[in-house]
């Protein structure tokens, strides 16, 4: 083990802000990450052990007991549920000779959980070793067991378990026309930084990450720095560090177009990354790539270095005296990791712990400096803005929301993918393009954002109505809205940082009130006492995900009271525990089982 | 002419580069905190000291303060989230204060105290947590550490070591030490380090010291937590 770790370390410069990728070889090496590389990795990187131990023990990917040869995971996300993940996962299991959370007898396989893998428009999807794997099916169980059984390396597996499609049903302004290799830097340095950068502004083009801030506000307020800096033009403002990083986290559940935004338009995407750094005067930018997307990986490193040779990254780009360069980080399983901050730590070697702000990253990001993090397809638009000019973007669209948006479908519909709208497209539109029908709900924005009845589907795709950073979940007349909600408050609890006391415990305790209720131990006060929890875990928590962790039950709770209402007992008062199953242990030792030594739960009848 | 705040309808003063819980300490205000000790980086983590700052929740101990900030901390309305947020420490945790040894000198039952909590309100969650006997002057105690990260930046901001981290995420955090076998007898820690008499609550105490104040005797037996803060934290403002 000794020599791998220190060619590792000397592979990334002993640079500590690469641990994640150290700790990701490590983990694939050896399946966990041994003592022993903790210790010398502490060592030749300069840092605490405990730094190492706490990132090795924040992202799923990584863990401190060894994991089979062979790392099944398989997406919770509610679509995978939706098309029969419980049984299949059971089904696994047997085959296997697994359970679910451990590791077989002989080390050959694991098997467990992950939270959404950003394939829902073809799952059942899962991770073997860190590859997706789509479509599953009992088939492919069969073969997978029988591939693992016969210990074939992932190379000499069919490539058919890992094939990836786009899905791409309705191309728009930007899906319909990509702008040709190299032309948004043109036409920047052709019409001006400053020029451009306005033509960015008066695009109206806002944030599809999610939050919506006006991308050429963030960028001005990048380049304008230090306020003493405040007021000189562009280029006296070259000197300082600044640095670009694309946010390809995308780990809202419900979410994948940032997937095919990098496999179809990765050059219009980097393109638009170094518009921006030519922009604000970045000399190193970063992709963000989740590390369900390691599939991506080899392709976007190709991507890079034809960029490379054609002269439109590294040096003297365009010969126009400007150096700009792209690093791929790969992230480890932490949906925190997608807000700006917690990803930056992230970037820095660390656990994924959003920074107290202010200072925002334009001011203090990546290392102190001055960063803009935006989403895939905020650059990808960026660059088409940087050809066509802001009025061909702010054309479209509604007053405050301008241009289209791209959405990743799923759930109950004909066919789920990739769908461009102009925003200020109703719900109805979109539930009729992609084939869908006696529609109950559909979940716009991800488990993060908004469920909405079917009564309200003559609403607008718009940050002034229903705002969304891509996901589009539809559910139809067959689907048990409790499940649903209980499935989205379980993934907010399993990805809470822990950071902050509203979210860490309160994430847990929506969970266990939820769960109350739905298994049918709830009774008069209990949807009061939810909705009071909901209110502290939104008005408290630190960061975005503990603001928003509650939204599945807000939503839906003001939707549908009655259904919550209905899962109550009509007793006032019902712990949260089965009285009479928590005396077994009593009982066995006192070796009784008469009828005084069980207990009755107190008013037993539904509503 | 000094610029200014206003904190509960009165007008105070502020430096520029201080947070409002800084020109609140300065002013003899007390805002409720857990994780925020004057001397050490503010961390933000705790959200006891969250105040309305012109109507959107802010954590005071990290927050600028900034001209034309009209600021709201004792209402009933903070009180009762504050209060809650406690009880969310208390059941996460295992915090039996009779049997304690830090009861009635622990910042998070003065604390307790001070909002009127009188009751667990949520369901306990009973975690299973180990305690680490094994240096020969300290002890940790896991069961109520409350993650507020005072030795860790005791540790590294003032004792120069990097005894103490936080590890884990969500709901599993977890304290940890710096040494190969994980137990603290292994770490550089020695007992006069600050990171050893740091901690707010009875998850790090030092050895044979135990009930040499009598209980009922101790600080938060007599005093309020609000008064026992200004006191000890006002001068540092300054
Ligand atoms: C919990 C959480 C997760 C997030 N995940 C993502 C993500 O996966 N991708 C993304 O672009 N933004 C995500 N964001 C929003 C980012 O913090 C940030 O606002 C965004 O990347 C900015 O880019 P934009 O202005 O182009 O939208 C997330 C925010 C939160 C609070
Ligand atoms: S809100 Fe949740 S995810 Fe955000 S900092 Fe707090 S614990 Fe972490
Ligand atoms: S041991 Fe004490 S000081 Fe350290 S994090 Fe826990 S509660 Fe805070
Ligand atoms: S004292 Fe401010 S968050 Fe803990």
């Amino acid at each position: 083990m000794k020599p791998f770790i220190q060619d590792l370390a000397a592979q990334h410069g002993h640079q500590a802000t690469h641990l994640l990728a150290m700790l990701r070889a490590v983990q694939a090496r050896f399946h966990y990450i041994p003592e022993q590389a903790i210790g010398q990795l502490a060592g030749l990187l300069s840092i605490p052990r405990t730094q190492i131990i706490g990132v090795a023990e924040f992202y799923s990917f990584f863990h401190l007991q060894p994991r089979g040869q062979y790392e099944l995971l398989v997406s919770d996300s509610v679509t995978d549920h939706m098309l029969g993940k419980h049984q299949l996962m059971g089904y696994l299991a047997e085959k296997l000779k697994v359970t679910v959370g451990g590791v077989r007898g002989d080390g050959m396989v694991s098997l467990d959980n992950t939270s959404c893998t950003g394939l829902c428009d073809q799952g059942p999807a899962g991770l073997v070793n860190g590859r997706a794997l789509t479509r599953l099916d009992v088939t492919k169980i069969d073969l997978i067991a029988g591939l693992i059984d016969q210990q074939k390396p992932l190379e000499q597996w069919p490539a058919e378990l890992f094939q990836v499609a786009d899905n791409i049903y309705q191309p728009g302004l930007l899906l319909g026309q990509p702008i040709a290799y190299g032309s948004a830097l043109e036409a920047t340095f052709k019409r001006g930084l400053q020029e451009t950068l306005a033509e960015i502004t008066q695009s109206g083009l806002r944030g599809r990450g999610g939050a919506g801030y006006t991308t050429g506000w963030k960028w001005h307020l990048c380049y304008e720095g230090p306020e003493e800096d405040a007021f000189c033009d562009i280029d006296a403002q070259k000197k300082p560090q600044r640095y670009v990083i694309c946010n390809a986290d995308e780990g809202e559940p419900g979410t994948f177009k940032d997937r095919v935004l990098l496999n179809r338009y990765a050059d219009q995407v980097f393109e638009g990354m170094t518009v921006c750094a030519s922009i604000i005067g970045a000399e190193q930018g970063f992709l963000y790539l989740r590390g369900e997307y390691l599939f991506l990986y080899d392709k976007l490193q190709t991507v890079l270095q034809q960029r490379r040779d054609a002269g439109l990254l590294g040096t003297n780009i365009l010969g126009q005296g400007f150096d700009f360069d792209i690093e791929i980080c790969l992230g480890a399983g932490a949906y925190i990791c997608g807000e700006e901050s917690a990803l930056i730590e992230s970037l820095e070697g660390k656990m994924g712990i959003p920074r107290n702000r202010p200072p925002y990253p334009v001011t203090q990001g990546y290392l102190g400096k001055p960063t803009v993090v935006n989403n895939v397809e905020t650059f990808l638009a960026a660059a088409a803005i940087a050809v066509h000019g802001g009025g061909w973007f702010s054309g479209i669209g509604t007053e405050k929301s301008k241009g289209t948006k791209i959405l990743s479908i799923s759930g109950d519909c004909a066919r789920p993918g990739i769908y461009e709208y102009p925003f200020g497209t109703t719900i109805q539109t979109i539930l009729d393009g992609c084939g869908a029908d006696d529609v109950l709900g559909v979940q716009i924005g991800g488990p993060s954002g908004t469920f909405i009845s079917n009564q309200e589907f003559h609403r607008k795709l718009a940050f002034e109505d229903l705002a969304t950073g891509g996901s589009f979940i539809i559910f139809n007349n067959s689907r048990n809205i409790l499940d649903i909600v209980n499935n989205f408050t379980h993934f907010f609890a399993h990805e809470s940082c822990g950071f902050c006391t509203p979210c860490r415990v309160g994430t847990s305790l929506l969970k266990k009130q939820l769960d109350k209720i739905v298994e049918g131990h709830g009774s008069a006060g209990d949807v009061v006492a939810l909705e009071e929890l909901c209110r502290l875990v939104k008005n408290h928590s630190h960061c975005g995900l503990g603001q928003t962790a509650a939204n599945p039950i807000i939503t839906t709770l003001e939707r549908y009271p009655e259904l919550y209402q209905a899962q109550l007992k009509k007793i006032s008062y019902e712990p949260g525990f089965d009285l009479d199953a928590a005396l077994e242990t009593a009982r066995r030792m006192a070796n009784r089982n008469d009828a005084a030594a069980h207990l009755a739960q107190v008013g037993e009848d539904h509503e | 002419m000094s610029k200014t705040i206003t904190l509960d309808g009165k007008t105070i003063p502020f430096e520029d580069g201080q947070t409002i819980m800084q020109a609140a300490t300065a002013a003899g205000v007390y805002i409720p905190h857990l994780c925020h000790h004057p001397e050490f980086t503010p961390h933000g983590s705790c959200k006891l000291c969250t105040v309305k700052v012109n109507g959107r929740n802010c954590s005071a101990c990290t927050f600028p303060a900034a001209e034309g900030q009209d600021v709201l901390n004792n209402t009933q309305e903070l009180t009762d989230d504050r209060k809650k947020i406690t009880q969310m420490l208390f059941v996460e945790g295992n915090h039996f204060c009779p049997s304690c040894e830090k009861s009635g000198n622990c910042q998070l039952q003065a604390v307790a105290y001070h909002l009127n909590m009188l009751d667990d309100h949520f369901p306990l969650f009973y975690p299973h947590r180990e305690m680490d006997a094994s240096h020969p002057d300290v002890l940790i105690d896991h069961n109520r550490c409350i993650f507020c990260t005072l030795c860790v930046r005791a540790s590294r901001e003032h004792d120069g070591k990097d005894v103490f981290a936080i590890s884990g995420r969500g709901i599993n955090k977890h304290l940890i030490v710096n040494s190969e076998s994980g137990q603290l007898k292994d770490t550089d820690l020695d007992m006069h380090d600050k990171a050893a008499h740091i901690c707010p609550t009875g998850a790090i105490l030092i050895k044979r010291t135990g009930y040499q104040v009598p209980i009922g005797q101790r600080i938060y037996d007599h005093h309020e937590i609000d008064e026992v803060s200004l006191l000890t934290e006002q001068h540092h403002g300054e």
